[in-house]
């Protein structure tokens, strides 16, 4: 029986609607022409000029806000909360920090082909696993798959034992402080406490240059939307709809005929992959990484980024992200003591009063106008 | 990974002598599951007949629940064996390899998809490829609406197609699940207290449903209702402690003294 099926291309792009289109629109004219118009070519006394701050930090918070949704998809849709996210982004920074570092090339402090950190331990060449990251490709290469492959193995053996819930949360969180202390030795070779820093280009390209931040910034912007439209058509095709039910009847669905492992492990990895993209884009912008990323303070705040925003909405995670790191870096320079406490109650109360976070709010609020 | 590529050898029987004993759906043989100590299940036998439908009834905590565990393959045997359509050992298999095979499972308490839609619910039974790579591409297709709306009238609920499961009265929740075993397409139908919930008017309608599937396909239905099973016209087993205890038409079962005891020495 032949249908005139629509074909993939058209509706993966068609599940994200037209208001999110819309969006789309007004934030990529944002993003690709007036901020970067607005940095390059305004004089920085001018009253709409965005500053290098600025700019760094919009950009740093929207590869946070890809991490948020990359939680989203596995914790609001799936209903696994991870608390090794932060160990994935790191991953991810640190794979595309070697190339970074590799292009350092003779300017470091001790105008070696090794980086300062090798030499200061005497090492003679690079380790083996350090092969090949001087070239651009396989560094992205990197990115993609290291992270995706770890988070693969990981999730294999942690879905086909059904270690759920809490117990889920606590062994990931296990996963990423255990490399944590690995990335903290010096023998491991990246760099130990210090991780990474003082990059000088990417594709030969100066790092500081204006039009570098730009583009880093455009291509959070794009990575971000992407995410978002990826989402939307997972959420709603026929594994989104399974996902959110093995969420909420798991049982049901095994004896419906489905193996819950692959659709776990599928969005698990998808979401590991974005996390680890994130995190690339990340590192070149904040020009550092080291292994205080895999903290559990991190993982447990990408939590709440999205809790705060909503989970298992898309939207709501981006807005939490902005909405909380944009709060971290007032409170910060304002009261840098009182940030902790802050994150905590904000924890707090939307965990009790906001189940469904801003977006939640929101909804109500225009629902309750409406009656 | 998931198929299961085995014989589905229809018609054995036609070259033996017993093709009845030959032309059983299931065949539970010995089985037994105790729970730190206590046997739920005590070396129970038990053969279900191609198409057949039966009624299993019993007191509480006789072990009706926990026979579908093992067959589902939610709960494993200590011992003894369950063979499905003769050739597949059903103790080999994993929940969703056992629901692949052709058994759908309905459950005491009754699990739909409470935040997807009636439809929803009905779609993600559907007998199809189950696999992820499936599903990613999936659209919903005429033939799966046509499906859809045919399980829809049969389960008395088109009118709420659209509406949250979750929203549902108790019986219409027993009858979405139903419906999702149905589009399931299974050959063995395993249905725990179906109509417990439901008033007088769609307990009788459930009947005249179950009734309907007689010959098409293998029913096993546990329930208390007498009235209910009276109206089903099948055979019944009686479960007490773990096995068979009897086995007849009701009003022979109920004239039983042994059945009389185990009821009312509760
Ligand atoms: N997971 C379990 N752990 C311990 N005991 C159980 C478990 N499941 C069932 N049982 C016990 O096994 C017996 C049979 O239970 P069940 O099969 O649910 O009975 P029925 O469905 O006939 O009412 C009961 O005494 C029950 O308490
Ligand atoms: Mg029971």
């Amino acid at each position: 029986m032949k249908t005139n099926r629509t074909p993939f291309v058209i509706r993966f792009f068609a599940a994200t609607g037209c208001k999110g289109w819309l969006a789309i629109g007004f934030f990529s004219l944002l993003t690709f022409v007036l901020v970067p118009a607005a940095h390059l070519m305004l004089p920085a006394d001018h009253a709409l000029h965005v500053s290098d701050y600025a700019i760094t930090l919009i950009g740093k918070v929207m590869c946070y806000a890809i991490v948020a949704v990359a939680m989203d998809l596995i914790w609001g849709f799936a209903g696994i909360l991870s608390l090794g996210h932060g160990l994935f982004f790191a991953l991810g920074g640190y794979a595309f920090g070697m190339y970074l570092m590799r292009s350092i090339g003779l300017d470091g402090v001790y105008k070696s082909h090794l980086t300062d950190f090798m030499v200061f331990l005497d090492w003679k060449e690079y380790p083996w696993y350090w092969t090949g990251t001087e070239h651009f490709l396989y560094a992205v290469f990197l990115v993609l798959v290291i992270p995706a492959s770890l988070a693969f193995v990981f999730g294999y053996f942690a879905f086909r034992s059904r270690i759920k819930g809490v117990y889920f949360a606590i062994i990931s969180q296990a996963l990423t402080f255990a490399f944590m202390l690995l990335f903290f030795r010096n023998a491991t070779g990246f760099g130990g406490n210090n991780g990474f820093t003082d990059f000088k280009r990417i594709l030969g390209y100066s790092i500081t240059a204006p039009e570098m931040r730009v583009t880093l910034f455009a291509l959070s912007a794009f990575m971000l939307m992407f995410t978002l439209i990826l989402g939307r058509y997972l959420m709603q095709s026929k594994f989104g709809r399974i996902l959110t039910a093995i969420r909420d009847a798991e049982m049901r669905v095994m004896f419906l005929g489905y193996n819950p492992l692959w659709y776990k492990l599928f969005i698990w990895t998808v979401s590991a992959m974005l996390c680890a993209i994130a995190g690339a884009l990340y590192v070149p912008q904040v020009g550092i990484i080291n292994p205080s990323e895999m903290s559990t303070a991190n993982s447990i705040e990408i939590a709440i980024w999205t809790a705060v925003g909503g989970r298992g909405t898309l939207v709501g995670p981006v807005i939490g992200a902005f909405l909380v790191n944009l709060s971290k870096s007032w409170f910060t320079v304002a009261f840098p003591e009182y940030w902790l406490f802050f994150l905590g109650l904000l924890f707090v109360v939307v965990t009790l009063l906001l189940p469904q976070g801003m977006v939640g709010l929101w909804q109500k609020l225009r629902h309750r106008s409406m009656r | 990974m998931s198929d299961t590529s085995v014989n589905m050898a229809h018609g054995m029987g036609e070259n033996l002598s017993e093709p009845i004993k030959n032309n059983s759906i299931l065949q539970l043989s010995n089985i037994t599951v105790s729970f730190d100590g206590f046997r739920a299940l005590n070396d129970l036998t038990l053969t279900f007949q191609v198409n057949e439908l039966r009624c299993i009834i019993g007191p509480n905590g006789a072990g009706k629940t926990t026979m579908m565990d093992v067959i589902t393959g939610k709960t494993r045997a200590d011992s003894g064996t369950v063979f499905f359509n003769q050739t597949i050992d059903l103790s080999n298999l994993s929940e969703p390899e056992i629901a692949r095979v052709g058994i759908g499972r309905k459950f005491q308490k009754p699990t739909i998809f409470e935040n997807h839609t009636v439809f929803e619910n009905l779609e993600l039974a559907m007998k199809v490829d189950k696999r992820v790579r499936h599903s990613l591409f999936a659209v919903v297709d005429d033939l799966t609406r046509d499906r859809i709306s045919d399980t829809l009238r049969l389960i008395h609920l088109g009118e709420h197609t659209e509406q949250v499961a979750g929203r549902l009265s108790h019986g219409q929740k027993q009858w979405l699940e139903i419906g999702m075993l149905l589009m399931q397409e299974p050959q063995l139908l395993l249905l725990d207290e179906p109509v417990a919930g439901m008033t007088d008017d769609e307990t009788e309608r459930t009947g005249e449903l179950f009734n309907s599937l007689k010959g098409k396909q293998s029913l096993v239905v546990v329930e208390h209702d007498m009235a209910f099973v009276e109206q089903l016209k099948s055979n019944v087993i009686v479960l007490h402690e773990g096995s068979v205890l009897c086995e007849g038409d009701l009003a022979t079962v109920q004239a039983n003294p042994k059945v009389i005891e185990v009821y009312l020495g509760r």
